[in-house]
Formats: structure tokens, sequence, C-alpha cells
């Protein structure tokens, strides 16, 4: 996999960038991203925001615990890591200077792939009229801020519940962390459920857990593999019988075991759960990754190519879901995370089978999450859109096509793969408890479907 | 005396088996042994693992393979502290690992174990003839300018040219298939029996495979998904068109069809004891009952050189107090159609187990729906050591699906006139 591709080694070569800079190209920068060890944030965390902000105050101690030095100025000295601006007190657009004062001598002074994250409150529980244009100005002063920020600097915003500020640090961390290098310009509601105090380990947050990740011989799905195994996870990896050999590899490399299966085999979630329980006591976390495209226009698709995408990408797992999501099935504060896509939001000329079953996929975000039933056992239900990732299967995409999918976006670049299933394990951790119905885009904040 | 328990066979891993000079032409024996390794290991989460010890062979082996199993172990996922060694007896080499390793388990020497083996026909060793060879060492050996002149000089063009090792008997010069040919004539086997016994064969492993039963047996290996010789659209048309490849006259019936194919390929299988099994989620899916094995003197004539089995299996059964009759399953290595029907005809016969076995009345029957029903070694391929664990894993399987109780007889014919045989129960 291409740490990064060619073009931003060459814009961050000393000629490159002189070219990049003085054609106005885009200059993007290698991003930021997460290894144990390295610090939450490169540089201090200036907190700010209107009135009291309630939400800075009960975050302040998480933020700190967790290495952040919080500074209430723009300090003379080292460049920013991040910024927190609390926006819940709101109650009027005119509050909204309050963001202006705070952000704008900041942006100045960010240091390279640097944070801002903007706290405020869910609009559709506003008060009144006032309130709701404030709450939601929010958004559109994020997502500005996102475009306008430079060398992989992203801007994000935390919708949190009146009362619940803290139960949203997980969500605040990651934003700020190098978890989240290909994030941005996203919104994430984090609910009123309280959320348990921090993991023990930091760096183990999902340590005792079991996860099943579909579609993980490859791509995408073995860095979710990766991932959450690295977080603590004990990873279950399933894929197709063909693709038995490097689903293996993964499993060994990870130490999990591999279950070569399809997924829209209508056995498919009893012998996950099976699996699951015999080998290893339980299951917490699933993942569905496994997917395919079959793209062709909507006029020359038939329904073998129609039925094939939507069977894998959404049907199987409904299907699934019915052994996993059962009383005997996830354990309570068990985790279920999909994988939709940008093209299940904005469209995409030849893909409106992948489009309807990525589409499908958040309307199953939309339902599980609000069945009282899962709520009631604390299990939440979220996903991630990608955008132009970098797999072998956006590398079949021709040059000049791939080039502009590459860069089509706030931070110039493709994502990795790693990026996205950073955003998975995000959501997988136990202090995310009240992070449910959330549809993340790891896309660099693409311009497609914006 | 330490006292008994019972070894498990917990799983099972191999590799597609691909034909001689197929997809695997490249591959070594450590390449594939180590890859169906990986796959076992994966499917039963084994990565890092410390395991009593696996036990594989090979049948054709390099030189530099002194190792071959202690190194695949070191090329794979397990703990680099699981000790190995290589054993061989012939195509009988993964059983009788597997009653190797079994005895261990349950005697309290092992925990876990892992049985195994891998051949390549692709991927031989490359023999220079004797003569050749002999001069070369003494080449080798000479100290002075003047000893190594006249060593060289006893070279001659006439020496060159190299041998690849064939599936021959060194005591009678005769292939395995000219032998079977032999025994086949003196049982009065049929082509048509043979090409019967071979279109099941494909028409059961093609099933098997339909119904997903290897998804659990199986990982694919350089792109081969299933067995490469597996034709599941063969027809009895079709295998009686060939022509025949051993006998001679009338007495020829055995063709490329009904005879195995050179292969390569490797097998690998877990067992444990039921702590062992338990503290790792695993489930037994049959216990290892009993082994045996047994020779015949093929070089007199006395016996046909892969009618062994016929012989170990009767000395079981006696041990066991079981009749032919006793078992649900049965998987007789299919080396060549003619082995397993004439195996099968030799225990029906009241002479043959009077004075050959020593019984007052025959074996009796096998009921033919009971023997090989996912297919054998006609369907699948036969890298010869390999075979073994394949079978293995397969009746594990196979019995498990029945359910507690169920029995199932493996027999396997080997060169130098041997056979091995065991009995596994479902757990
Ligand atoms: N790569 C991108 O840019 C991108 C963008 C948006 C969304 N996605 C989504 O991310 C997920 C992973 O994509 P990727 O790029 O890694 O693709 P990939 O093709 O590299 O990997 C997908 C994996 O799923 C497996 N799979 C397919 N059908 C299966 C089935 N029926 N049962 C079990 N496994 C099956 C495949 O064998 C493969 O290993 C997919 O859901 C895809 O739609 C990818």
């Amino acid at each position: 996999m291409p740490r990064s591709d060619g073009y931003t080694s060459f814009v961050n070569s000393g000629v490159g960038k002189k070219v990049a800079s003085a054609l106005g190209l885009p200059q993007p920068v290698p991003l930021r991203r997460y290894a144990p060890g390295r610090p939450l944030v490169d540089g201090p965390v200036l907190v700010g925001g209107h009135a009291d902000t309630p939400a800075v105050s009960a975050l302040r101690d998480g933020l700190t615990a967790a290495g952040a030095t919080l500074v209430d100025a723009v300090p003379d000295g080292p460049r920013l890591g991040g910024v927190v601006v609390d926006l819940t007190a709101a109650e009027t657009p005119a509050d909204l200077e309050s963001l202006r004062a705070t952000l704008a001598p900041a942006l100045k002074r960010l240091g390279r792939c640097a944070r801002v994250v903007v706290v405020g409150r869910d609009p559709e529980r506003a008060g009144s009229v006032a309130q709701r244009a404030a709450r939601r100005a929010l958004e559109g002063i994020t997502r500005s801020v996102g475009k306008e920020l430079r060398a992989g600097a992203t801007a994000n915003l935390v919708l949190v519940a009146d009362g619940h500020e803290a139960s949203a640090l997980g969500t605040v961390l990651f934003l700020l962390s190098a978890r989240s290098a290909y994030v941005d310009g996203q919104v994430v509601r984090v609910g009123e459920r309280e959320v348990h105090a921090a993991p023990v380990d930091a760096e183990r947050p999902l340590a005792g857990k079991v996860a099943v990740v579909t579609g993980a011989a490859r791509g995408i799905g073995a860095d979710i593999a990766r991932t959450l195994h690295r977080d603590g996870a004990t990873v279950v990896c399933v894929d197709v019988p063909a693709a038995g050999a490097s689903l293996a590899a993964v499993a060994n490399e990870v130490g999990g075991t591999a279950l070569q299966l399809d997924v829209t085999a209508l056995d498919a979630g009893t012998r996950i759960l099976e699996h699951a329980t015999t080998r290893h006591g339980g299951l917490d976390v699933v993942v569905h990754n496994a997917g395919i495209t079959r793209d062709k226009l909507l006029a020359n698709t038939d329904a073998e190519r129609w039925d094939s995408v939507l069977r894998v990408n959404l049907l199987s797992i409904l299907q699934m879901n019915e052994a996993l999501l059962a009383k005997s099935g996830l354990r309570d504060g068990g985790r279920v995370v999909l994988v939709s896509s940008i093209a299940g939001i904005a469209g995409n000329r030849g893909q409106s089978n992948y489009a309807a079953s990525k589409a499908g996929v958040i309307g199953l975000v939309d339902g599980y999450a609000a069945d009282r039933g899962l709520v009631r056992r604390g299990i939440t239900v979220n996903a991630v859109a990608p955008g132009f990732i970098e797999t072998e299967m956006t590398a079949r995409i021709p040059l000049a096509t791939r080039e502009v999918g590459r860069r089509l976006n706030s931070l110039a670049q493709g994502g990795l793969p790693v990026d996205v299933a950073e955003a998975i394990a995000f959501y997988a951790a136990d202090a995310q408890g009240a992070v449910s119905g959330n549809v993340i885009r790891v896309c660099g904040q693409s311009l497609l479907g914006a | 005396m330490p006292t008994t328990r019972r070894a498990a066979v917990l799983g099972g891993n191999r590799i597609p088996f691909a034909r001689q000079f197929g997809p695997y032409a490249e591959a070594s024996n450590q390449d594939m042994l180590t890859a169906a390794l990986e796959g076992l290991v994966a499917r039963h989460g084994l990565a890092g693992e410390r395991v009593g010890e696996v036990v594989a062979g090979a049948v054709i082996k390099h030189s530099r393979d002194f190792n071959l199993t202690r190194e695949a172990v070191l090329g794979s996922s397990l703990a680099a502290d699981t000790p190995a060694y290589d054993i061989q007896q012939a195509c009988g080499t993964g059983l009788e690992a597997t009653i190797l390793v079994a005895n261990k388990i349950a005697l309290g020497q092992a925990e876990s174990a892992i049985a195994g083996g891998v051949d390549s026909a692709s991927d031989a060793p490359i023999v220079v003839p004797e003569r050749l060879r002999r001069k070369l060492l003494r080449l080798n050996r000479a100290k002075t300018p003047a000893e190594r002149a006249k060593a060289a000089a006893a070279l001659r063009p006439t020496d060159l040219g190299i041998q690849v090792p064939a599936a021959t008997e060194p005591r009678t010069g005769m292939s395995m298939g000219e032998h079977m040919a032999i025994t086949a004539a003196r049982w009065g086997v049929t082509r048509e029996a043979q090409d019967e016994l071979a279109l099941a064969s494909h028409q059961k492993l093609a099933a098997a495979y339909e119904r997903g039963f290897f998804d659990d047996l199986l990982t694919p290996y350089l792109g081969q998904t299933r067995d490469q010789n597996l034709r599941p659209d063969t027809t009895l048309e079709k295998l009686g068109s060939l022509r025949t490849a051993f006998g001679t006259g009338p007495d020829a019936t055995m063709t490329a069809g009904n005879s195995t194919p050179l292969s390569d390929g490797a097998s690998t299988v877990l067992l444990g004891s039921e702590e062992w099994a338990a503290a790792h989620g695993l489930k037994p899916l049959a216990f290892f009952v009993d082994g045996e094995t047994a020779a015949v003197d093929y070089l007199g004539g006395e016996e046909g050189l892969l009618m062994a089995p016929a012989y170990a299996v009767p000395r079981m059964l006696a041990r066991q107090g079981l009749s032919l009759q006793d078992f649900d399953l049965y998987e007789i290595h299919e080396a060549f159609a003619a082995t397993v029907l004439s195996t099968m005809a030799a225990w029906e016969d009241e002479e043959f187990c009077r004075e050959r076995l020593g019984l007052d009345a025959p074996l009796g029957g096998i009921d033919r729906a009971k023997l090989n029903v996912t297919g054998s070694s006609l369907a699948a391929g036969h890298p010869f050591a390999a075979t073994g664990g394949r079978i293995v894993a397969t009746l594990a399987k196979l019995l498990h699906e029945k359910g507690s109780g169920a029995r199932g007889l493996i027999s396997i014919c080997a060169a130098g006139g041997q056979g091995v045989v065991a009995i596994l129960e479902a757990a």
C-alpha cells in the first residue's frame, strides 16, 4: 500500500513545493497518523467558546489526562496542535461571534495536521428558532473552515447533549488525535447515554473484546483487523473461501482466527456467532465490511448484476444481523459498524446498484440505532462512509480518473485503509457508548456529496 | 505405566491438490507444507502458540530438506519453540504421523500436535547416475592437483544424464501400476467396475465442494481453490474411452482415469487432548481409536504390492472386537480404483480370509454407500505423503456430521508392500 502517492512526495520536495504553489496546484502533505505512544496532538490545544463553555468545562480534565496541554489564548511560542471551540451555550446567531473571535487568530497559528473541533448542540433539540439557526450555522462554519485549512489540518463538529457533555470525551479525543487523519468536515452526534470511565489502558481500548470483520482478506478489511487487534481486540477474520490464503495471512498476523465463509450464505450469521462463542467466548464488535462493485449504467444493468451487489452489500447484513443481534448474539454494550460509501450519499454514475446498497446501509444504521431493544442492551450501530481510499480496488481505476478522485477533497489526497479502520476502532471502544446512529465520512472532506 | 486418555482430532487444513507440473510446479515441499500449516494455524487461532510437536514428511525429498518439517514450522506463524520432526512411510506417511502423535497425546507426552505430509512430483530432486555420482565424490575428495586431474579424467561424456525418480519399486523395477495390474487380474477386477469407482469419486468430491464441505478443511494456494484433478463432468463414456496404461492383453484394465495422477500438495491435521481443546475453544471432531500397520511379501509374488491393508484391518478389528460392518464410514485410499476393489474382494473371499488371514469366516462386504463418501484420491489427486492428512481430517469432519459415536475406518496402502490403517470415532 502506498504510504503516500507520487504527487504528494513531489510537492513535498523543495522544487515541487515551488512549482505547485506557483501554479496553484493542490499541496497535499503527508498526514500525521497514529502509532501507539505518539502524543495526542503536536502542540498546545487552545480552548474557548461562548459564555461559560459548559462542554470545555466538562472535558477539560479528560483532555489533560489524555496528554493535551490546554491554553486559553493563542500562545506566542509553539504552533497550536488543535483548537476546541465550545458553542454549546449559543442562544442566537449573534453568539457565533464568539466562535469567530476564538478561531480567527488561532487559524494563523496552527501547526501541521492541526485539529479544529467545534462543539455544539443538536439543532433538532433547539428551544427556539434563533437557537436552531445558531446551532445549524455551526455545520456551515466547520465545513468552510475545513476547506480553508491547509497542511493536513482538519475541522469537525461534535454535537453533544445537554448535561451529557462528558460523554463526548472519546469523540473529541478521536477528532484531535492522529487517528482521524482523513476525517474532515464531519458532524458527530453524541447521545445522552452516560459512558463509563476511560479504559484502564488507553493504548488498548478494545482489550478483552472479540470482534468479527467481514471481507478481512485484503484492502480496508485487512487494516480494520490489524487496527482492532492493535487496540487490543481478538479478531475473527471472515472472507470467502476463495480468498482463504490471504485471509489466513491476515488472521495469523493479528493472532486471530480465519473463518472462510460467504456472507450471503443463509447461515452466515449463526456460523460467525457460533465460531466467536466457542472459540472466544462471545462477540462484542461486528464490522460488516465485505463489499463488491459491479459497475454499469443503470440502463445496462441486468438483474444478476443488480442482485449480486445488493445481496453482498446490503441483504447479507440484514440476514446476518438476525443472528448477531438476537438476545443470544452480541453481548451487552456491543458494537455494530457498517461500511457505507460516499457513493451511497452522493450517488455515482454507473454505480446505481452499489449506491443503492450503500445508501441502504445508512438506512440500516438509522433503523438499528433507533431500535429500543438494542439501545437497552447498550448496543450502538454506526457507519463509516469512505471516500477515495488507496486500495487494490481504486488502484484499478484509470490514472486520470484516479488522480481526480484523489485530489477532489480538502486534503488533496486519497485516504489509506487504516484511516477507515481508525474510525471503526473509534466506534468500537467502550468510551463511545453514547455514539450511535452516526455516519462518519472518511473522505478528507470530499467535494462529492458534500 | 502411564495411563492413557483420548486423543482428539480437532481439525485439519490442506491446500488444494494439483497435478504434476501444474500450478505448484515451482513450489517446494517446504513452501507447500508451510502454506498448509499457515491455514491450519489461522483456522484454529494458533499464531504464536507452542504446539506439542509437528510431525510430517515427504516421500520424494531433497537432501537439503533433512529438517523439512522443522523448517516449515520456523517459516510458519507457530511459536518458534514448537518442535518438529520428519517421518516417512511412503503413502502411509500422513496417517502414520497421525498415529504417532495421537499415541503421544494418549500417553500424556503431548497436549497438542500437528500431523501432516507433503509431496511434490514437480519439484523433484534430480539424481545423476550412480556412476557419475561416485566419480564426482572422488573428484571432491581429491587433495593434490595430480589426484584432481586423475579424478577429472575419469569423467566420461557417457556418464552424463539425469534420472527423474518415478514411482518404481526398487526391488522389482516395476512401477506401482504394473504391480497393481497383477493384483487386479488376480481378483478379476473389471475395467467397468474401476471406471464406475472413479466416476463416483469425481462426482462425490464435486458434490462435497458444492455443499461447502471443504470450506473449513482447505485453504487456497497459488490461486488454486479446488483440487485440479477434479472433473465434475466426467462420464463413464469418457473414462471408458481412455487407453489402458498398465497390464497387458485382456488383463489391461487400468487407465489414467482409474489410477491416481502424480500430484503436488500438502495436508495437516490438528490433534489434542480434550483439556487442551477446551482451553483453546476447540471442539473435538473425532477421537483416534486405534491404528495398525502391516507389510506383505510381494517380492516372491505371494501377495500383491498394495494388499497390506487387507491384513492390517482384520488385525485391528480383532483387537477392537469389531466386525468390518461395524462402521458408519470407510475411507479406502484410491491409489488405483483396482486397489479398493481388490481389497474389498479379498475381504469377501472365504479362501483368502481363511488361508491368508487365518479367519473362520470372511470379513464380508462393505456397504458401498458408506465408502469414500466425499470422493478420494482418484478425484482429489494423491501427493503421496499428503493423502493421510487429507483423509483423517475429512473423515473426522464427516463423523462429526454423523453425530457422536459414529465410527470410521481408514485404509491406506503404501510402497514397499505396506499398509497403514486406523479407526476414528465421532466425538
Ligand atoms: N476502496 C474504496 O475507496 C472504498 C470506498 C468506499 C467504500 N468502500 C467499501 O469498503 C469496503 C471494503 O472495500 P475494499 O476497497 O477494501 O475492497 P476489496 O475488494 O479490496 O475487499 C473486499 C473484501 O470483501 C470480500 N468479499 C466480497 N464478497 C464477499 C462475500 N460475499 N463474503 C465474504 N467476503 C466477501 C472480498 O473477498 C474482499 O476480500 C467495501 O464495503 C467497499 O464497498 C471502499
